[in-house]
């Protein structure tokens, strides 16, 4: 058998040859005969009663196709986790943005001229915009309390700690929406015909999630709803529950029309109307001793869900859990809980809640060092989980993972003691100055808890008549290599050429459910599956005597395909067991939250100009210990583009909000970093094999999203030496602070040489 | 406007261009955007609309050599012109360096942006063969990437320049 | 895409004579179109009011740059790329090179063109501030013939311009006298390229001896038009540049600026850059600018 040849080197992109040459088919480039174009009419008022449709003069409407409510076969709910979104408004909305109803034609130029001509009268309610306005229950506009979800983690005795605490350090920090702004926009094509019944194509990350809404929202047997995910140009978690509802709306108009319809969103429509990353507002209070040892705290986290519930629970969780970040807190508890808002539903974004709770921590981790007197190296030093150390949740670190030495080479390969000393030198004179800072983080691998056995992932191997072998997954791929990796497993596993191994399209009429394309599981969780059901291929040609144990790839294709003559292809199916060592209280939410953590530290350095009062990153170096990397070229991508994404969430993307709307829906207005803002950005693995993922993999895809936004703001407060707890930061934001700062105190707080209007 | 709006309506004109080496005539409104004529009457679907405002770059094409965003182009414009979109770089099966390069080097990761973008790197390289890292960074800057940070971008078309130099 | 091609009329009739023609015909009911990058965005978005197009895309004689008589004339009608290639304009009027080299990206500035930029008025055009430091005038045709007139006070309110109804700008004259100028351009966007800006500055000056002898001061995107800091320009004249002119024209230019809050900035923010930028010019003047 050989020996890491396809796993650990970077082979072609499976699909990489139709991307380069422009021959890859994204949702809008295909068409079906006979096909209309639709469109949605969507709510103009961010809550209120819906008291008149009004189809005005000028339109031909009998040319169109109109669905409302009414229309519905089946239930009038996007299925998902709890039954509250409806798919078409039928009475009330509740944000900004709620389809109400749906139109096609043939000509898709008519369909903006069609939506302008419908008027809808409103009752308006009275609406809420933030965390506060919901929690304070002044008005109810879900449930009885406004809240989708709480979680209380409770370990050790947090009243116990405060007494003995030599500090107590508190500290509120915030983060506000993000667009995933994935460049290929929402689309779908929906056809129907009353023997296969529904078929949809479309950009997606999760087609089993889509085929659970429609049978649900058409009233239609599981053999009766087929989704296909065509190539889909970028996801980041926006096409993960989102796409559910855009296939419902294509599905009813072509359940309706009897002709296949078309759906594509143009970019205002999507950033308006589509999920964004949940904001958040965590609370700390921290018992340290004067040696800088945590003894114990409360966090508090709380999550804007928007209208619906959608997947606010599951973020809500993956945030409380990473709550503590990479330390060990004796004592804790957290109190956590999702809100409901008038706006657009929040929903899935790379990271997941980890995002919005890591800032936090690693903020205040900051504060606890200034406010002990040490710095932030020793106080992360000193606090660090350690092997055999429990979680917040009481998960037992098993893995040999040394904190200390990955912080120790972050350092040294960032050049940062050094650099802070020369900094705060020259930061005491010129017009700009420098700071460093540092993140550590973890991030969970897989779905939480219970949730990868809830799910029992089943995936399928097949032995093809030419001899190759087939991946037939559910797990889809949006430029993250799913199709790359997943085969390099399978031909690694069975010792074939890579060329050897193909991978079936995410189709539900043909591949089983492998669970979402989420939470950074595919590699690990997946592909340990794709090893066990190869394994099964192998097994049965060997026990067959079709196969010699061992065997060049030559050999088992021939055999292969002999044997498939002789009996047909045949599939080799593997289903998740969850390991042994893994238990779950999802009472009490205690137990091992993940099968695997990856663990990093990353270091900024930052240049604050203090004519214009930007942030530039000049540098960031990204170490993180990710299991074993199956594929270079595609890990080290993950990562860099993670961090891309993570430095537009600290220093660019805002989304402006005007009575529950996002006002920036253009990307003109809507900044996303260019090639032109990003650093260099150093990325070095660290691998320590994981026994639960395929060949030591650990997940990868999210865990980049954690470390820019708090090691950035460690380095502008190390520039500045002012505190920003809050993010997106703006120029206009650091202005406001620096001109507050400079008034109201002077001395050793105050940023010098910077003039105030 | 009292009477009802059907489609059909002003006249359409008919207008030749060069697109990827062979003369085409289309039978378009004017003010059809080069991007639609480009994915509808002509089926060429690599250029994508990513914004509609000309940010993203998805929708690069070339014309008369210079790389224009194709979503702001109305169709009368590109009468008698030049166009080259991304089925046009490649003779055939054969990739081009460029191509090539973004495979090895991880320049494509989802591929909605990498047709705009091999187009804007290789109009880079047509003007400036050996470009610095600023060069590549300022040439490409048009081009918006969510997926890939556009490191393993910079480093395939640094590596395209190296190879052309050599062909 | 929110409008329908079929609603539009667009016709090219290839030179200047027949376009000026057509818009006197029907004066403001013809729009015309350069390089799109302005109107195909409001087109696209379902905001384009224009029914009737005309293109001057490529005219000849719109798009060429000549030297005439101690001038440089730039057709309207030249691209931001058409302006960083051109040799002379490179050399002498940095200012405005280093503004197209700041508009959008390459494909932007391959299309984009200088005369559209200035119709266009929007407060935040970033070539504009340039113009103005430089002085520039403009010839403006119509069928009645044509006329020149200072760029100074060109654009009379937001989004409105001294351009009749039936008029097109032909040139972009620009003055060779100070090229020898120390010149200073900074934009102030939402990230390094592609931004439109939330401030930028132009500006010229030359010194005798330690005093300033002479300076343009021109910002955009803190008043409804692009802006000639006159009053600070006056202030800082003859005076020497050290610390304390340096805050009296910072504090003159905030009071001469109208910013406003939107949703790219807020008038504070926007209203201290503007001071420091001020400040950044006049020191790096004093360092600089020493006449030859």
């Amino acid at each position: 058998m050989k020996n890491d040849c396809i796993v650990g080197t970077s082979v072609p992109r499976k699909e990489g040859r139709d991307k380069v040459t422009g021959r890859a088919q994204y949702i809008d480039d295909m068409t079906l005969p006979n096909m209309l174009y639709g469109a949605t009419v969507r709510s103009r008022v961010p809550r209120g009663k819906i008291k008149k449709i009004t189809f005005g003069s000028g339109i031909a409407w009998n040319e169109f196709v109109v669905v409302s409510a009414k229309d519905i076969p089946g239930r009038n709910y996007i299925a998902l986790i709890v039954d509250d979104q409806p798919c078409l408004a039928d009475g009330i909305v509740n944000h900004s943005e709620e389809p109400i109803v749906l139109l096609a034609h043939p000509d898709r130029h008519m369909l903006p001229k069609a939506i302008d001509a419908i008027s809808i009268e409103y009752d308006p309610l009275p609406a809420v915009f933030t965390i506060e306005e919901s929690e304070s229950s002044a008005q109810i506009i879900w449930g009885k309390n406004n809240t989708f979800k709480t979680y209380l983690v409770e370990k050790g005795d947090v009243d116990g700690v405060w007494g003995k605490a030599d500090y107590i350090v508190e500290g509120e920090y915030r983060t506000g929406a993000q667009e995933q702004l994935y460049i290929e926009n929402n689309g779908m094509i929906a056809s129907y015909d009353p023997e296969q019944g529904v078929t949809v194509w479309g950009s997606l990350q999760c087609p089993y999630y889509i085929h659970k809404a429609l049978m649900a929202l058409c009233d239609l047997p599981a053999d009766k709803v087929r989704v296909v995910q065509v190539e889909t140009g970028g996801a980041f978690g926006g096409k993960e529950e989102y796409p559910s509802m855009i296939a419902g709306h294509a599905a009813l108009l072509a359940i309706k029309s009897g002709r296949p319809v078309k759906i594509i969103y143009d970019r205002m429509e999507d950033m308006a109307a589509t999920t964004k990353r949940h904001p958040s507002r965590t609370r700390h209070r921290t018992a340290v001793t004067k040696d800088g040892k945590i003894l114990g705290g409360e966090i508090e986290f709380a999550i804007d869900g928007g209208a619906y519930t959608t997947l606010s629970p599951v973020v809500l969780s993956r945030g409380t859990i990473h709550a503590g970040g990479p330390y060990h807190w004796p004592s804790v508890r957290i109190r956590a809980k999702a809100m409901a808002t008038n706006v657009p539903p929040h929903g899935a974004f790379r990271g997941f809640g980890a995002p919005q709770s890591l800032f936090a921590v690693e903020r205040h981790m900051e504060h606890i060092a200034q406010v002990v007197g040490l710095s932030p190296i020793e106080i992360r030093r000193r606090n660090f989980l350690q092997p055999g150390q429990t979680t917040t949740t009481d998960q037992t670190i098993r893995e040999a993972i040394d904190l200390e030495k990955l912080l120790d080479r972050a350092l040294e390969v960032s050049d940062y003691h050094s650099k802070k000393q020369r900094f705060s030198k020259e930061n005491q004179m010129g017009t700009s100055k420098k700071g460093i800072g540092v993140a550590a983080f973890l991030h969970g691998a897989g779905f939480t808890g219970s949730g990868e056995r809830n799910l029992g992932s089943v995936v399928d191997v097949e032995a093809c008549a030419d001899g190759t072998v087939r991946v037939l997954v559910s797990s889809t791929e949006f430029g993250q290599g799913t199709k790359t990796v997943l085969c390099q497993i399978a031909a690694e596993t069975l010792g074939l050429d890579y060329d050897d191994v193909t991978i079936a399209q995410a189709d539900t009429g043909e591949v089983p459910n492998s669970g979402p394309t989420v939470a950074s599981r595919t590699v690990m969780v997946v592909g340990k599956l794709v090893q066990s059901a190869a394994l099964g291929i192998k097994q049965t040609l060997t026990t067959s005597g079709a196969l010699e144990r061992s065997y060049s790839p030559a050999e088992f294709r021939t055999a292969c395909q002999n044997y498939v003559a002789a009996h047909g292809t045949f599939r080799s199916s593997a289903r998740f067991e969850a390991p042994s060592d893994v238990f779950w209280d999802d009472e009490k939410y205690r137990g091992e939250a993940y099968a695997a953590f990856a663990w990093a530290v990353y270091v900024a350095e930052v240049t604050v100009d203090l004519s214009t009062y930007s942030v530039s990153v000049n540098d960031l170096v990204a170490l993180q210990e990710v299991g074993k990397v199956l594929h270079p070229v595609l890990a080290r991508g993950q990562i860099v583009g993670g961090i891309a994404q993570g430095i537009g969430y600290t220093l660019y993307e805002k989304v402006i909000w005007q009575n529950g709307r996002m006002q920036n829906s253009q990307m003109t207005n809507y900044i996303m970093p260019t090639s032109a803002d990003l650093p260099p950005i150093r990325v070095f693995f660290e691998e320590m094999g994981n026994i639960h993922g395929a060949f030591g993999a650990k997940g990868i895809g999210e865990l980049p999203m954690d470390g820019p936004a708090p090691s950035i703001i460690n380095a502008v407060e190390d520039a500045l030496q002012i505190r920003f707890d809050a993010i997106p930061l703006l120029p206009e934001d650091i202005f406001e602070k620096l001109a507050t700062e400079t008034i109201s105190k002077s001395g050793p707080h105050s940023a010098g040489g910077v003039q105030s209007q | 406007m009292t009477t009802n709006i059907s489609s059909g309506g002003r006249a359409k004109c008919e207008l030749s261009f060069t697109l990827n080496g062979e003369m085409r005539t289309v039978r378009v409104h004017p003010m059809e955007r080069l991007l639609d004529v480009l994915r509808q009457e002509l089926a060429l679907t690599g250029a994508k609309e990513g914004c509609g405002e000309g940010e993203c770059g998805s929708c690069s094409v070339l014309m008369d050599g210079a790389l224009v965003n194709s979503c702001l182009v109305p169709i009368l414009q590109a009468k008698s012109a030049n166009i080259v979109t991304i089925e046009g770089l490649a003779a055939g099966e054969q990739l081009n360096c460029l191509q090539e390069a973004f495979l090895d080097f991880g320049g494509a990761q989802c591929g909605i942006c990498t047709p705009g973008m091999i187009l804007a790197a290789s109009h880079l390289l047509q003007r400036n063969p050996q470009p610095s890292i600023d060069d590549i960074r300022e040439g490409l800057s048009g081009n918006l990437c969510r997926c890939t940070g556009y490191v393993q971008i910079f480093e395939a078309v640094a590596r395209a320049a190296h190879c052309r130099a050599r062909t | 895409m929110r409008s329908d091609p079929a609603d539009y009329e667009l016709v090219a009739p290839g030179n200047l004579r027949e376009v000026v023609a057509l818009l006197a015909e029907e004066p403001g009911t013809w729009l015309a179109i350069a390089g799109g990058t302005d109107v195909m965005v409001q087109y696209a978005a379902g905001k384009l009011p224009a029914r009737k197009l005309v293109s001057i895309w490529n005219l000849p004689e719109l798009r060429r740059i000549e030297v005439i008589a101690g001038e440089v004339r730039i057709g309207a009608g030249c691209t931001y790329t058409d302006l960083r290639e051109n040799e002379t304009v490179g050399r002498e009027f940095p200012l405005l090179v280093n503004a197209a080299s700041w508009t959008g990206g390459i494909a932007n500035q391959n299309r984009g063109t200088l005369g559209g930029n200035i119709v266009n008025a929007s407060p935040a055009a970033d070539s504009l501030p340039a113009l103005l430091a430089y002085e520039a005038e403009l010839i403006l045709v119509s069928v009645r013939g044509e006329r020149r007139v200072p760029y100074l006070d060109f654009h009379t309110d937001y989004k409105k311009t001294k351009l009749a109804s039936d008029e097109l700008i032909r040139d972009i004259c620009l003055s060779r006298r100070f090229s020898d100028y120390f010149s200073y351009t900074r934009k102030v966007g939402a990230r390094q390229a592609q931004a439109i800006s939330k401030v930028c500055i132009a500006a010229l000056g030359r010194l005798d001896g330690e005093k300033v002898e002479d300076v343009r001061i021109a910002v955009g995107s803190v008043a409804p038009v692009p802006l000639r800091l006159l009053e600070t320009e006056r202030i800082v004249q003859g005076k020497a540049v050290e610390p304390s002119l340096l805050l009296l024209a910072k504090k003159i230019a905030v009071a001469e600026i109208r910013p406003i809050d939107d949703i790219r900035s807020t008038m504070r923010y926007r209203s201290t850059v503007v001071g420091n930028l001020v400040a950044e010019f006049l020191e790096r003047l004093g360092a600089n600018g020493r006449t030859t």
